[in-house]
């Protein structure tokens, strides 16, 4: 495959950086953060997005969606990392979308799919328990009980948990903490009884939540693919995520460095620009380079989703370790390469730096990812 | 792919199925099993000379430049598919060459149809080998401040100064020669790109060796030697534009040992120090600086193919071959180190043939030739990111 967009996906990438741009500037999310907003995103905005068909990216044209692919998805991704858009976008229209059309049951994609291509509901993926992303690593228990099945347990790290309609629980229906198998992935109602959410104040102001689920009674329709065969569905699920997150932070990391250039070209000290000190040229230079690998192994990584998304956990993960580590030097450069000003809360980089720790973080840091890597390489 | 391709494709394979040596595959160790060409050439195997013969008559040896001058005539597409069945057999190139690599393309673009037709058969046959004339004692990074003279002396030129650190000076035939024209002009615009036979007095090439030991390097001098008014290319002290566009082939040609490993630096680790009961490698420290390096290769490679790609569809950004080279050539470095801590005593043997140790002195130049890493960087502030006063 060609790596270059087509026009289509340069209409729709020029499409998103005009609306964001105009609608949804960081100084949105400064507002969302400001007047502590219990949503954490626009909603305005969010069905602005919906009409533009952005969130049935990648949901079948039957159910109303556009199905443009994990590349365009990707574009999208990429626009609202360089504007810090704060919506439910990954959660719900990369996710959700992702885990529902490719192994939801008919009427878990009748009821689920149209309303996502919509943007009237929300899902989010509950996946981790403890500190660190650990997907195989299940203790939140679902115990068989008449037709159906009781779910007991704590998850952490949910994105957008507090505003979804529906979470995608990963329970444990057999064997010990730690195996892959044995995993069986919920569609679970926000509004089921015994399921509580809790909004943690993160420090990129975005929507993260802790899930109770304190004997929280399913039926077996809701059952996402096979009981005890949730791992390999899962994976494909965080893999769509993953590569989203890359995409976010390659916008991101291109922001933070446009924006440093510009600095340099104007803020003058010693009697010239400080961008004529060689010093800087080349940290700016060595980061410019950087980011161009970033963006390379991100086309791919989505690619490979369109593809072979089966066979995607490589690239995924070695587009998901670099991005982290471009990602966090950009914002670390940036800040170095504003001097004090970088260091105020009043000029936007700050923002960027948080986000980026945050999405390094989220389904798996740049070590986890890493080691993911080495493992299938089989070293 | 279409039909013609798919034919091509089918064809091209079996071509090289029944055509390329046994001898003439597997892992290239380029100081070793490279054939460079030219008249002081003597091939190391009957079958890297087949190899050779064969390949050029097909004009495979450079398969997109025109029939005309010794080449394929392939499109980009067929020779994609050229290079990814040679790939599959693991094939040698059959001629690595500075004419093909640097010479070739810039004659393309400002030759004149009878220098192409004199100079780019002989290079894509591997009749005459090429050497670059470019740097000088005092002009390194600094290169237009040249001084090697050319005075016109009605029917024909004479050269006179001292080139250095020209690769395989002493093997070549001819040479590519940046000259100063002008000597009052601003320093880019005295400058003229000339073609000089080797083989006359007034040229003579004196070896210095390479930590690395082997591929040596030459001080090259001229002592009124002699060109040929025609085989100045372009005009008269717009041999600038000319030496500019060949250092991005060159550039290009030296990012590409960054990328195309014929074998992944895990797989060797994993060979060399073994894996724990986990299937780790027992080293856990290498073990991460590898897998960090193969991923950035990969990204490496993905940019490539992407930048490659942009250009055949009219995007992108000249300049990149800047940032190619830097990278490339870091990342070269950062592999023969890693390989290096991988063969632990054994890679400090020093003498045998396709030794680690003289492969990982050799990419110190990686960074250095073609315009060093802080070169590259100077040009990415200065093109791409519109820096002042870089
Ligand atoms: C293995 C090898 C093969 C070569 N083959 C050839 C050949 O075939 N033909 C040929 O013509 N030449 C060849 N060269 C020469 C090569 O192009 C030069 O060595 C190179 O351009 C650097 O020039 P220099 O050695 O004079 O170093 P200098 O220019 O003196 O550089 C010394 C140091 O100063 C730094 N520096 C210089 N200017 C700047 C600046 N403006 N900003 C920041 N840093 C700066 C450099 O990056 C370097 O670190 C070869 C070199 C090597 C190592």
């Amino acid at each position: 495959m060609a790596m270059v967009l087509n026009e289509e996906q340069e209409m729709l990438r020029d499409a998103a950086r005009g609306f964001l741009a105009d609608n949804a500037p960081v100084r949105q999310l400064r507002r969302l953060r400001d007047e502590n907003n219990p949503d954490g995103f626009d909603r305005e905005t969010w069905t602005a997005m919906a009409a533009m068909g952005w969130t049935g990216v990648l949901v079948p044209e039957d159910h109303d969606g556009v199905a443009m692919g994990y590349q365009a998805a990707g574009l999208i991704a990429e626009e609202m990392g360089r504007t810090l858009t704060a919506s439910p976008y990954l959660s719900t229209a990369i996710m959700g979308a992702t885990a529902l059309s490719k192994f939801g049951s008919d009427s878990q994609k009748t009821e689920w799919l149209q309303r996502l291509a919509t943007g009237d509901a929300f899902l989010a993926v509950a996946v981790d328990e403890g500190r660190k992303h650990a997907p195989s690593t299940v203790s939140t228990k679902a115990e068989r009980s008449g037709n159906g099945f009781k779910l007991d347990g704590t998850k952490t790290f949910v994105a957008d948990g507090s505003v979804a309609d529906g979470l995608i629980v990963s329970a444990r229906t057999e064997g010990a903490e730690n195996d892959e198998d044995g995993i069986t992935l919920f569609l679970v109602p926000r509004d089921a009884d015994g399921v509580s959410a809790e909004r943690k104040s993160m420090v990129d102001s975005r929507n993260s939540a802790t899930i109770k689920l304190e004997g929280v009674e399913l039926t077996a329709d809701a059952v996402i693919g096979e009981v005890d065969g949730g791992h390999k569905p899962l994976e494909q699920i965080l893999n769509a995520g993953r590569a989203g997150l890359a995409a976010e932070m390659s916008g991101s990391a291109q922001e933070c460095l446009s924006q440093t250039v510009s600095y340099l070209q104007e803020r003058k000290q010693f009697g010239q620009t400080i961008g004529s000190f060689q010093a800087l040229q080349h940290r700016a230079s060595h980061l410019y380079s950087e980011i161009e690998l970033a963006k390379s192994i991100v086309m791919k990584s989505l690619q490979m989703l369109d593809i072979a998304p089966e066979m995607a956990t490589l690239m995924v993960s070695a587009a998901k370790a670099k991005l982290g580590q471009v990602a966090q030097l950009s914002a670390q450069e940036a800040i170095q390469m504003h001097g004090g000003i970088g260091m105020t809360d009043e000029f936007d980089i700050g923002f960027f730096i948080k986000r980026i720790r945050v999405a390094e973080a989220l389904y798996g840091d740049t070590n986890f990812h890493t080691e993911r890597y080495a493992q299938i390489r089989g070293f | 792919m279409s039909d013609a391709l798919d034919k091509f494709k089918s064809e091209t394979r079996a071509w090289l199925q029944e055509n390329c040596p046994e001898e003439m595959r597997g892992p290239l160790r380029l100081d070793r099993d490279a054939c460079w060409g030219g008249r002081k050439w003597t091939f190391k195997s009957d079958a890297q000379k087949v190899w050779l013969e064969r390949m050029a008559a097909k004009g495979w040896t450079v398969p997109e430049w025109p029939k005309e001058y010794g080449g394929g005539g392939l499109s980009k597409d067929e020779a994609k598919i050229l290079r990814s069945e040679m790939k599959k057999i693991k094939a040698y190139p059959p001629l690595s060459s500075f004419g093909i690599w640097m010479l070739g393309p810039a004659l393309l673009k400002y030759g004149t149809e009878d220098q192409k037709l004199e100079h780019l058969p002989k290079i894509a046959r591997g009749e005459i080998r090429w050497a670059q004339g470019y740097s000088e004692p005092n002009a390194g990074s600094d290169l237009a401040s040249l001084a090697t003279k050319c005075e016109d002396q009605g029917d024909h030129y004479l050269v006179t100064g001292q080139k250095v650190w020209t690769s395989y000076a002493d093997e070549a035939d001819w040479i590519f020669v940046l000259v100063r024209t002008d000597f009052s002009a601003k320093k880019h615009e005295g400058i003229s790109f000339i073609l000089v036979d080797m083989d006359q007095p007034g040229v003579t090439a004196k070896p210095i060796k390479l930590i690395s030991g082997n591929s040596p390097f030459c001080e090259t001098f001229f002592d009124a030697a002699r060109a040929e008014k025609h085989n100045l290319v372009s005009d008269v002290n717009k041999g600038w534009s000319v030496a500019k566009y060949l250092l991005t082939h060159e550039r290009e040609m030296i990012s590409g040992f960054g990328g195309d490993v014929m074998r992944p630096m895990g797989d060797i680790a994993a060979q060399q120090i073994g894996l724990d009961d986990q299937g780790r490698l027992a080293d856990s420290m290498l073990r991460s600086d590898v897998a960090r390096m193969e991923i950035d290769g990969i990204a490496f490679m993905a940019t490539m193919e992407r930048i490659k790609d942009e250009a055949k569809a009219g995007q992108g950004v000249g300049a990149n071959s800047s940032m190619l080279k830097y990278y490339g050539t870091e990342l070269n470095k950062r592999r023969l180190e890693l390989m290096m801590n991988s063969a632990g005593c054994d890679g400090l043997e020093w003498g045998a043939e396709g030794d680690v140790a003289a492969a990982w002195l050799r990419t110190k130049g990686n960074s250095i030739e073609g315009g060093t890493s802080e070169v590259q960087l100077n040009i990415i502030s200065k093109r791409i990111l519109d820096l002042p006063g870089a």
